[in-house]
């Protein structure tokens, strides 16, 4: 049979180097055993899990490289993006509040805070879909956890997002806005954020690498859900059809970020909502890693 | 101790574009080719594979183009998961499959070095020290400080090959792969190449060079089909292939 600890496929080369450095430390001999008969897939995925987290360096380190390779060359590398969300908030920012017919002070703070939030969600879904499949010379080489990449993917839309965050600052600032101290609670979205961001890089990832059609799909869903989810407008200009604004995750998901730092709070509703479906898509991204872990050195 | 055991290791890898039935059925003809438990066609790269590495022996993995080699060598790397059968690998595992994988063309030879030790799991500092020794193995001069791109073809081979052979797993698991630069590296190249087999528990080679096998291996595993046809010392298994 065989034991959980050592269960795992040990591609750590500490114990190499220790030894080819002459240093006499001690290794416990890694042992790699699969039977295919017990797949053991739970024990599998976890150790994936954890080994995967415990390597966050290396996701940290290559989200950055990922991120000057992007920019490669160019003077204002991230920061075009910062001045293309910029130049956006500015005119997007007149001409909703003139169509909207609210001013601009109380317009503004609201635009800034969902697209700088909107970009990050939509540009981290899109980049999910090939989180593996752009990985694919490594995972096919060397045994590594998959959960590594999917670190990798949020790490680099975080990093990028940062470059934006300023803009909410500064549209703060101009518009005189002053957040209560229900804004710490834009932490706990941003934690709420994070977990949805690691699991669907994981699991669209595996889904993408899988079926090559869904890729495309994805695309084409973001691109509605700009549009049926308050980023220009403002819920409140539903009426009373305002209540089943729940029903869009991207909704719930943006009003715990949105909600603590321009809305006073934002409605409990939507926080209920955001939990839920958190849970839920938990629920299937672990159930299916857990389930596939394995065909992905197929799938690739 | 470093050992390997497979029983009745078995690898199928999955056909995921074979839509139509009658392509299905024209495809099925082949004897490798088949369908499974889910009705996908599936190609059996290993099929029903049993063998006993100990300590001490290297292994040589011979066959034709498609055998199973590779595949074999993957499978044994922990990359992909065998579909029937079990397989157990005791001891540190090096892989020298693709050691171009996970290279970034833009980050200088250091970066990538520094690279590659996190990719193995090393420390911030293990790293470091990897570097300078892959620096000084490599002989790229000031050349390990630029980008990967502005290398020529040799001192690329010359980095990887330092960047991959700059450790002592005990089972060295290593694809055949050509050694380019200049005579003078290549001849440091073979001491280091030595060295690494000679002190690595296991290894298992796959090659198409008998020279290599002869040279090298104690051991030879004629695969076939993705099944072992013969396996023996080199003289015997090479003379019943007519070499």
């Amino acid at each position: 049979m065989l034991c959980v600890q050592a269960m795992h496929w040990c591609g750590s080369g500490r114990g190499a180097i220790a030894r080819h450095m002459g240093q006499s430390e001690p290794v416990a001999q890694p042992r790699a055993f699969y039977d295919a008969a017990q797949p053991e897939r739970l024990g599998r995925a976890r150790a994936d899990f954890t080994l995967g987290l415990s390597r966050w360096r290396l996701a940290w380190r290559l989200a950055w490289l990922d991120i000057r390779n992007r920019y490669r060359g160019s003077v204002l590398g991230p920061f075009w993006l910062t001045l293309s969300t910029g130049v956006m908030l500015g005119g997007l920012g007149v001409l909703y509040s003139t169509l909207f017919q609210l001013s601009l002070r109380e317009y503004l703070p609201h635009l800034a805070v969902s697209l700088v939030f909107w970009t990050l969600i939509s540009t981290l879904i899109i980049d999910a879909t090939s989180s593996l499949t752009s990985a694919e010379a490594v995972i096919r080489q060397m045994q590594l956890p998959y959960t590594v990449h999917a670190l990798r993917g949020v790490m680099r839309n975080a990093i990028v997002a940062a470059h934006n965050l300023p803009l909410i600052l500064v549209v703060f600032l101009l518009c005189g806005w002053v957040p209560g101290p229900e804004a710490a609670l834009a932490l706990v979205g941003l934690l709420i954020l994070g977990v949805n961001a690691f699991a669907a890089t994981l699991f669209l990832g595996m889904l993408c690498a899988r079926f090559r059609d869904i890729g495309p799909i994805v695309g084409s869903v973001m691109q509605l859900a700009f549009f049926m989810t308050p980023v220009l407008w403002k819920p409140e200009l539903l009426g009373e059809w305002q209540v089943f604004m729940p029903l869009n995750p991207f909704y719930a998901l943006l009003e715990t970020v949105r909600g603590p730092l321009v809305e006073g709070g934002g409605p409990w509703l939507a926080w209920v909502a955001a939990l839920a479906y958190t849970a839920v898509h938990v629920g299937v991204a672990i159930a299916f890693f857990v389930r596939f872990r394995g065909r992905v050195a197929f799938w690739v | 101790m470093a050992r390997i055991e497979a029983i009745g290791l078995t690898l199928e890898f999955p056909f995921y574009h074979v839509g139509s039935r009658s392509l299905k059925k024209r495809l099925l003809g082949g004897a490798r080719l088949h369908t499974d438990a889910s009705n996908r066609v599936v190609v059996s790269a290993l099929s029903d594979m049993s063998f006993r590495i100990g300590k001490g022996e290297r292994v040589g993995l011979v066959g034709p183009n498609g055998a199973g080699k590779t595949s074999l060598l993957r499978t044994l790397a922990g990359v992909y998961e065998p579909a029937a059968g079990s397989l157990l690998v005791e001891g540190e595992i090096g892989t020298l499959i693709d050691v171009s994988a996970g290279m970034d063309a833009e980050s200088s030879g250091r970066e990538n070095v520094m690279l590659r030790g996190l990719y193995r799991g090393l420390s911030e500092a293990e790293c470091t020290a990897l570097a300078e020794q892959v620096a000084e193995f490599a002989e790229l001069g000031d050349f390990i400080d630029m980008p990967l791109r502005t290398y020529s073809a040799g001192m690329g081979v010359r980095l990887s090959f330092a960047m991959a052979t700059a450790m002592q797993p005990e089972v060295l698991l290593m694809d055949e792969w050509f050694l380019a630069g200049d005579a003078a590296f290549m001849q440091r190249a073979e001491q280091r190449l030595t060295r690494l087999v000679g002190g690595a528990d296991i290894l298992v080679l796959a090659t198409h060079d008998m020279a290599m096998v002869r040279r090298w291996c104690t051991r030879v595993l004629r695969v076939e089909g993705g099944r072992i046809m013969a396996d023996g010392p080199p003289e015997d298994v090479l003379a019943g292939m007519g070499l």
